[in-house]
């Protein structure tokens, strides 16, 4: 167990070396938005594994409500900061692919505008980890991510609204994909997920490390200061 | 099991009774809240016609600021004398805590928005174009959806630092839905453009979900120390 | 006199490896102890000695990082209704008479009129006529009003945390004879002070605390002391 980690970071090395050529080479050009566009292979994968660890997030904060094991709670940690990563990519790619392409840095995209506020929520979430006091933490940031979670629907729905009241460009485009760049995406989106697995793994070792020795300096503290 | 509803009533009448003894507090708000219908008239001064279209917007914004304003007081009450301890050592129920306190800010921020909205409808030259009696659901659906989960935010932040930065943090990005259906629905009804009803049921949903939540979730956050 | 429900072999009050840690301080560090029922305990310490946490942990405001405790066979939190706190702040609203005060906690506890109240607030030497705010009470006079509402709903158990600071002389030495005669009439107490001259000669039981745990317990202040128990 203990050499898997290491060998699936290579191989998600090599995956993502090679997910990268085929965004950029092998993938066709698109008609309209010529070489801009492959930042699309970017945008998209970083969105669904964002979303695939606020989802890890939310299982493990009930899961933590039910049963306070620390484990779960360690995993809420770790998903919500390598989640709010990534979206911090979907947001950052969206204005650059937007601005060349349609001239706007901006636009209430469905998608984009739920990564916004997904991204606001988990940064409030990581905010408060760090503000609170240490022993109710946990249970603090697991209440938040519920009321989160049921937060997104709500969002989903209000934007969508707003936008057939207000029109507003798509990006991405809507409609069918070229089954080329439809293969192109799955293979970057497997290699952002392996990517995504591999630091959240490591940082979960380093997680529960710190937790240790935070452990043996309070067992310490307990046995005895002076006898 | 105690009665939640005595319980509720003899808080919430406890806490009237300290917040008009107090009045200072009420006052500074009112007063603030002013001020920034002042400041907003100042700095977005449009015609009449452009103003229908923002006003929405503006209106609720200002009393998102007013309510957190009043938001971060209520609970600053309980931890004076530390007689929040008094509560948890007692039998009474979490949830009436958590009602009462929701309903005192109910009628607070409404007494704030009371005094705000007439101050915009003056400033703006505002008059609504569509059903002018549909604001009367927006504003009280929006006011307990901003006000339900500003109180139990407010109880979490009681154990966080920078606990007044705390509260207007985690719940702002929580209110988003919440806020855009206030605001669309005040700039249908004012600009008389279509039909509000979608975005007050979105409201109505919102008050539940998270009225539901709050009430299942406030003890355990009451317990953490 | 046996109380039918609690079991003769129970003791009234039990500790078992009691562990509180705040972050990487460990406030509590395994403490075990039994408790008998109608006694007079005083808790005393250094600061840090974890004096207030095993307090708080009893009133079911601090709760166990790790070991048990039982009240009267129960938890904390379920043996809320027989069990009294104060502190050293008053945990009253400063605005508001003692009587309305106490009226409103009256309806924590179920309890109906205002006759206990009044009773209550009698037996610790105020006057309930008394229209002026608790803020503008004196500190003797609104920790006697503290613990007016701590035996309220007639606990069996009172916890006190350092009831007498910046309490005169006279005030306090008033306040102990109402312990006095509350242990007389059957309730337990357990008080934290730094004051433990105040106490010799009424207290059952001193119970000396250091570094989170329990060191000795002993039946007198004297230097030649009778021995733990």
């Amino acid at each position: 167990m203990k050499r898997t980690l290491p060998i699936l970071a290579v191989f998600t090395a090599l995956l993502l070396a090679y997910a990268f050529y085929e965004a950029i080479w092998v993938a066709p050009m698109e008609r309209t938005m010529g070489d801009v566009q492959r930042i699309f292979y970017y945008h998209v994968p970083s969105a669904w594994t964002a979303f695939l660890l606020f989802t890890v997030n939310l299982v493990a904060s009930v899961v933590y409500l039910i049963q306070r094991s620390p484990k779960a709670d360690a995993i809420a940690l770790v998903s919500a900061e390598v989640g709010v990563v990534f979206c911090t990519i979907v947001l950052v790619t969206g204005p650059i692919w937007a601005r060349p392409v349609w001239g706007i840095w901006w636009t209430w995209d469905l998608r984009l505008t739920l990564t916004l506020v997904l991204w606001l929520i988990y940064v409030s979430y990581l905010v408060l980890r760090r503000f609170s006091d240490s022993s109710q933490t946990p249970k603090l940031a697991a209440v938040l991510a519920i009321f989160g979670a049921l937060d997104v629907p709500l969002v989903y729905f209000s934007i969508w609204f707003f936008r057939t009241q207000h029109p507003q460009p798509v990006i991405g485009g809507g409609g069918s994909i070229d089954p080329r760049m439809l293969h192109v995406l799955l293979i970057n989106w497997l290699a952002f997920s392996c990517f995504a697995v591999v630091v959240c793994w490591w940082r979960y070792r380093l997680e529960m490390l710190q937790r240790a020795v935070d452990e043996a300096e309070s067992l310490e503290s307990l046995m005895g200061v002076q006898q | 099991m105690i009665s939640l509803r005595s319980i509720t009533v003899a808080t919430l009448t406890k806490d009237i009774r300290l917040e008009w003894r107090s009045r200072d507090a009420i006052n500074s708000m009112l007063f603030f809240s002013l001020l920034v219908v002042v400041i907003f008239s100042f700095s977005f001064d449009p015609n009449a016609e452009e103003s229908r279209e923002i006003a929405g917007g503006l209106i609720w914004v200002a009393f998102l600021f007013a309510a957190v304003v009043a938001l971060n007081q209520t609970w600053a009450r309980e931890l004076r004398n530390q007689v929040l301890d008094a509560y948890r050592v007692s039998p009474a129920p979490a949830n009436a805590l958590f009602l009462a306190k929701a309903l005192g800010n109910f009628i607070l921020v409404s007494l704030l928005e009371a005094v705000m909205a007439p101050l915009f409808m003056i400033f703006y030259n505002l008059r609504a174009l569509g059903p002018a009696w549909q604001l009367i659901p927006v504003a009280i659906l929006g006011t307990w959806a901003l006000v339900v989960n500003g109180t139990f935010f407010a109880a979490m932040s009681l154990r966080t630092r920078s606990r007044e930065i705390m509260l207007p943090l985690l719940l702002f990005p929580i209110s988003i839905p919440a806020v855009q259906s206030m605001v669309e629905a005040t700039r249908i009804i004012l600009a008389g453009d279509g039909s509000a009803r979608f975005w007050i049921v979105l409201l109505l949903t919102y008050d539940v979900v998270f009225t539901t939540a709050c009430l299942a979730l406030f003890e355990t956050i009451l317990q953490a120390e | 006199m046996t109380d039918a429900k609690i079991p003769q072999h129970l003791p009234h009050v039990a500790l078992n490896n009691l562990i509180k840690q705040f972050g990487r301080f460990a406030a509590l560090r395994g403490v075990s102890a039994e408790f008998a029922a109608g006694r007079f305990y005083v808790i005393l310490g250094d600061n840090g000695a974890g004096k207030t946490t095993l307090l708080r942990a009893l009133a079911g405001l601090a709760h166990p990082t790790r070991g048990t405790i039982s009240i009267l066979g129960k938890s904390p939190h379920e043996a809320c209704r027989e069990v009294g706190y104060m502190a050293h702040p008053s945990l009253l609203y400063d605005e508001m008479s003692g009587m309305e005060n106490l009226r409103y906690f009256a309806r924590l506890y179920e309890i109906d009129g205002d006759e206990r109240c009044e009773q209550v607030i009698r037996s610790v030497r105020l006057d309930p006529e008394l229209g002026r705010p608790v803020g503008q009470y004196s500190q003797g006079m609104r920790q006697r009003m503290s613990l007016a509402r701590a035996i309220l709903h007639d606990p069996k158990i009172l916890l006190l945390d350092e009831p007498f600071s910046n309490v005169d002389v006279h005030s306090a030495r008033e306040i102990v004879g109402l312990l006095k005669e509350m242990r007389d009439a059957g309730k337990t107490i357990f008080l934290v002070t730094h004051q433990a001259s105040l106490l010799e000669g009424v207290a059952d039981e001193f119970v000396w605390m250091q570094y989170g745990q329990i060191v000795e317990r002993t039946a007198s202040l004297n230097p030649a002391r009778v021995g733990p128990q």
